[in-house]
């Protein structure tokens, strides 16, 4: 069995491998969990694109904290919702860099809402990627600036309630708004053709930071099956149902 | 060439963060320093050195900033005020914990809470004990003229860089405020990336094939490893304390009394030591340039000879606890302040000393 594998196993059969730029260090991420893709996407764009040792990424406070344990680049661990911040300081002392951060909702939309929008209204030529799945993983399952209304998390163990909690922050559409914003998109990665489009969504965003257009916004709408208390697939569709209504894919600037 | 000119001490900080070769200035207004960001502004030097000054939407930002900076081995400052530098806090923890070099300069006010914007020395304790969360602690110069104001940018910035630490320079709002002489040093130029590529080679320029990626973070998970970490910063306090305390000696031969003071205090205490000399009492004064590394060993060393001492400072009594540590009980400290932005004449200095150690005469 071994020699048949073996001879499969030929660089002419090969359709398919693990980009380098990804390591082999085991995620800690949960079974079904968005990030695991979303690293990997990452990843092949920045091996597809050849930038991985003039790249620098920023990483946040939540889940994707230890996102430099996975992605093989120079990486700098932010303070929580600060990473825009970090961004814009990298990118303006070293401008031939690319440079990206990567946060959660409750690190771009909630502590770190005053970073992320001053970041995008002045047009730092940076990338920004935005995991939204409506809850604080790592912290055990908490309301999020996203979280749906009605939707139950640890904090809002009856479901969420305007009139109490505050309401759901579209804050990518609001990004959109600012002058400058030059790309913003919505994508996610439960299906094969969402994952192809998510990836190519990045590719653009870091060809917009190549052309000096400004800021780039890639939210991927993720799913947390762990804190939604669901099963993968149950957790997608879910989203589907639930989050994609309010959250609609799809780019809303492209300049 | 150097320049001699006449600026506030706020303008000298700028001056000097551009000629000693800064790669970088991020900051928020806050009065009595604004004039640092808006020196800089004028002088607009992305135009000659190429160092980038940014006005960034908060202290909270602006601190964020410096630890970009910094990742990537540059050399970045900011500047603020007490409320200011309360907001940093959170960012300067994250700074000492990555070890990452930085200078902040803090132009102290009058608190607690909004306060005044007269000058004060009632940031201390923030500054030398701490200030955010963890054991950690910042390099601390203290200024007392406007050309220690530009002296201290470009040793802060060494000190910073040689012992992976973010370094403070605690001026008040009169060293900020006052114009003096200042000699300027000529123009130093600003490190390439290949030369910080490396002198650090810890720092974030890009993953190069031929190493290992490079990662700044304050996170361990793994407590046992999270110690050592402490243990490594904790030995650079120690190795800090051994070798880069920095002070003045004045008249402290035949002194029977000390006055222990820094900054603005300092020059106070200075006018009020010449009163007493005047009066025929034998007193010296011992400003502290390093507020961290403190000098302890010296002020106990003096302390031998010594009837009493009395710290001198803008508050309620911070330094004063550090100078009973150094003297170990054995000799009189007192303490004498004004609080609230009120600066004290070099009279009240001179008889504070009279009553609380003399005894009244």
């Amino acid at each position: 069995m071994a020699e048949v594998i073996n001879d499969i196993k030929r660089s002419e059969n090969l359709v398919y491998a693990k980009t380098k730029v990804l390591t082999d260090n085991v995620m800690h991420y949960c079974p079904g969990c968005s990030h695991g893709v979303v690293h990997k996407v990452l990843a092949e764009v920045i091996d597809e694109m050849g930038i991985q040792e003039v790249t620098l990424g920023v990483a946040p406070v939540g889940c994707a904290v230890l996102i430099y344990n996975y992605i093989d680049i120079d990486w700098q661990e932010a303070a929580h919702g600060r990473a825009p911040a970090l961004a814009t300081a990298m990118k303006r002392l070293r401008p031939d860099r690319y440079v990206f951060t990567y946060q959660g909702d409750g690190d771009l939309a909630a502590i770190g809402t005053a970073e992320t929008i001053h970041a995008c209204n002045r047009g730092e030529n940076i990338v920004i990627i935005f995991i939204n799945n409506g809850i604080y993983g790592m912290t055990g399952g908490q309301m999020a600036p996203t979280t749906l209304e009605g939707m139950k998390t640890a904090t809002c163990p009856y479901g969420r309630e305007p009139s109490h909690d505050g309401n759901p922050l579209k804050i990518t559409e609001l990004l959109a708004q600012l002058p400058g914003t030059a790309y913003v998109t919505r994508q996610s990665v439960h299906t094969a053709a969402a994952v192809r489009k998510t990836k190519k969504a990045i590719r653009k965003a870091f060809e917009k930071q190549k052309e000096n257009k400004g800021t780039s916004v890639v939210e991927i709408v993720s799913t947390c099956n762990s804190g939604w208390k669901l099963t993968p697939v149950e957790a997608n569709k879910w989203m589907e149902e639930n989050m994609f209504p309010f959250y609609p894919l799809g780019d809303m600037k492209d300049e | 060439m150097s320049e001699l000119r006449l600026m506030k001490g706020n303008e000298a900080i700028a001056e000097a963060a551009i000629r000693c070769g800064a790669d970088g200035y991020f900051g928020y207004p806050i009065t009595p320093q604004s004039e640092v960001m808006e020196t800089l502004m004028a002088l607009k030097p992305w135009e000659t050195t190429g160092m980038v000054v940014l006005q960034a939407e908060s202290e909270v930002a602006a601190i964020n900033m410096l630890y970009g900076g910094a990742g990537c081995g540059k050399r970045v400052m900011t500047s603020s005020s007490s409320p200011g530098i309360s907001l940093m806090q959170e960012g300067i923890s994250y700074l000492a914990g990555a070890e990452l070099p930085c200078l902040v300069v803090n132009v102290v006010r009058g608190g607690p809470g909004l306060g005044t914007i007269q000058p004060s020395q009632s940031d201390y304790f923030q500054s030398v004990k701490g200030g955010g969360h963890g054991d950690y602690k910042l390099i601390v110069l203290a200024p007392s003229s406007v050309q220690e104001m530009a002296d201290f940018v470009e040793l802060a910035f060494d000190l910073a860089f040689k012992y992976r630490n973010p370094a403070m320079i605690l001026a008040d709002g009169m060293i900020g405020q006052m114009m003096e002489k200042v000699e300027l040093k000529p123009q130093k130029k600003r490190w390439t990336n290949e030369e910080i590529e490396k002198m650090h080679p810890w720092a974030t320029t890009g993953k190069k094939n031929s190493r290992e990626r490079n990662i700044i973070t304050s996170v361990e998970l793994d407590s046992e490893k999270h110690e050592q970490a402490n243990i490594r910063i904790q030995k650079k306090y120690k190795e800090l304390q051994e070798k880069e305390v920095r002070y003045e000696a004045i008249d402290t031969e035949d002194a029977e009394y000390l006055l222990v003071a820094y900054g603005s205090s300092a020059r106070i205490s200075l006018a009020a030591k010449e009163l007493l000399r005047k009066k025929g009492h034998k007193v010296g004064l011992l400003r502290p340039i390093t507020l961290f590394p403190f000098p302890t060993k010296q002020i106990r060393e003096l302390a031998e000879g010594l009837k009493g001492i009395l710290s001198v400072e803008m508050s309620a009594g911070q330094m004063v606890e550090d100078v009973r540590l150094a003297v170990e009980g054995k000799i009189k400290v007192e303490h004498f302040g004004r609080m609230g932005g009120v600066v004290p004449t070099p009279e009240e200095v001179a008889d504070a000393l009279e009553q609380k150690l003399i005894g009244g005469q």
